[in-house]
């Protein structure tokens, strides 16, 4: 029920209070002396040699990607786990199991084909 | 629980101030164990046997000075740490502490919990990024990568949890290990393999070693905190600890009998008249409170005891091993719950 989610809500509130709390606090009491080796970002005690907003490797979407596919198989994978023992006392157990199973190694498939591609490896 | 709002209010302020607190316990536990494992007194010199180490380091935090840096982008850099904390905080309104003893008994508490996870995903890219700093973008981009693959393993070693108890609240979830005798109906028993599938993702979870590949110090300086100061990287820090406490809580629900006494519903048989009594509730807020006491302290036991992954070798355990144990544990628990019921 959608009242049920009232005291998270409280709760998520007092939370962003508590993290506004601390960071103004923390802006009011602090002292304010910059200067420009100050502001400038770390890098080991050098200049810092060009932006941080490079191209990075394309293995970090690919795991992104992969990601997305498994989620969300996982996701749909949520309902049939909590009725599951409804489909049981009707009967219908087995049948709805090798339905899952048959989704499942449609997704082991695709995770095998990737390992075998090479889409996985950080070396 | 049907309360007033303000009532629900009070026991949210409450658990968020108890978190706090647990917070700097966990830091001083955490610098004393160590210090002890590494054969050295720890803090000492602060308060009765360093214990008021911790409450000094937070007055010095807020009394340093903030900086941003000059390339940073200034909004999304002070988002990061808030949205650390908040889902930090917001995540201890879903653990039950005793029978109805849950700021939000929800019927979905399992599903909003992982949904809390994924977001803490964006604090730490949030951070990396904003920092313009090529160590952070560096720890951020690996942070990511490493939450999103073992995402999917939690997902799945909890969806073997739900399997068993057929329910997405945690309150159901833990009453339902009160069958078996004595403790053999905890889901540690029942479900052995994805207990320790989610133990191991929870360490990775929250950044803690063996995983703590986002802010490894040798390479990375400080990871996706490099740029931070003051009382940014003190709510870092802070949410980092909360975290560890809530995946030991969230351990022992799932997994420990949560709130449960070990051999609950003996006692019960035994003294009747204990059940929905208030010394009832308080020994199981006490006991959930040692049973994560004692898994937070194997998240510090384990950070001092074992060496960093390598990036490649966190991904092959990830994506190679994890991932298809956690997808055959979760068919074979499918199996025997069809066999048992």
């Amino acid at each position: 029920m959608l009242s049920d989610f009232i005291p998270f809500f409280i709760q998520l509130g007092i939370a962003v209070g508590l993290s506004f709390t601390l960071l103004k606090a923390a802006a009011l009491i602090g002292p304010k002396r910059d200067n420009v080796i100050k502001m400038t970002s770390y890098e080991s005690g050098m200049d810092p040699i060009g932006s941080a907003r490079e191209r990075y490797s394309v293995k970090f979407y690919l795991v992104a990607m992969i990601f997305i596919v498994f989620d969300v198989e996982i996701v749909f994978l949520y309902p049939w786990a909590v009725s599951f023992d409804e489909f049981i006392a009707a009967g219908a157990g087995p049948g709805v199991m090798a339905v899952v199973l048959f989704f499942v190694i449609i997704l082991a498939i695709g995770l095998v084909y990737d390992i075998k591609k090479g889409g996985l490896e950080f070396d | 629980m049907n309360l007033a709002w303000y009532w629900t209010a009070l026991i949210a302020f409450v658990i968020v101030n108890f978190l706090l607190i647990s917070a700097s316990v966990l830091v001083y536990a955490e610098r004393k164990v160590s210090g002890y494992m590494q054969n050295r007194p720890g803090p000492n010199r602060v308060g009765p046997f360093g214990f008021l180490q911790p409450f000094a380091d937070v007055v010095k935090l807020v009394f340093k000075e903030n900086i941003v840096p000059a390339l940073a982008n200034p909004f999304v850099h002070s988002l990061a740490p808030m949205m650390m904390v908040v889902i930090a905080m917001t995540a201890g309104a879903l653990i039950p502490f005793a029978h109805n003893v849950v700021i939000a008994d929800m019927d979905v508490s399992v599903l909003v919990l992982l949904a809390l996870t994924s977001i803490s995903v964006y604090g730490v890219t949030l951070a990396g990024w904003s920092s313009n700093s090529k160590y952070s973008l560096l720890g951020g981009l690996r942070s990511s990568a490493q939450m999103i693959s073992y995402e999917l393993s939690m997902g799945l070693s909890v969806l073997s949890v739900v399997l068993i108890a057929s329910s997405l609240s945690l309150t159901e979830i833990v009453t339902d290990q009160a069958g078996g005798w004595g403790i053999l109906g905890w889901n540690v028993f029942r479900n052995p393999i994805g207990a320790i599938l989610f133990i191991v993702t929870a360490f990775a979870e929250t950044n803690r070693a063996p995983f703590d590949l986002p802010e490894a110090e040798q390479e990375l300086v400080g990871g996706y905190h490099t740029e931070y100061s003051g009382m940014k990287f003190g709510m870092f820090f802070l949410a980092e600890y909360v975290n560890f406490f809530i995946a030991s809580f969230v351990i022992v629900t799932l997994f420990f009998g949560g709130y449960m006494l070990p051999f609950e519903s003996l006692i019960l048989a035994q003294w009747p008249a204990l059940a929905g009594s208030i010394p009832l509730m308080i020994m199981q807020i006490g006991t959930v409170i040692i049973k994560a006491g004692f898994f937070a302290y194997v998240f510090i036991w384990v950070r001092w005891t074992l060496p960093r992954f390598k990036y490649q070798q966190l991904m092959t355990l990830g994506w190679k091993y994890l991932l298809p144990i956690a997808l055959v544990n979760a068919m074979l628990v499918a199996v025997g719950v069809m066999i048992f019921s």
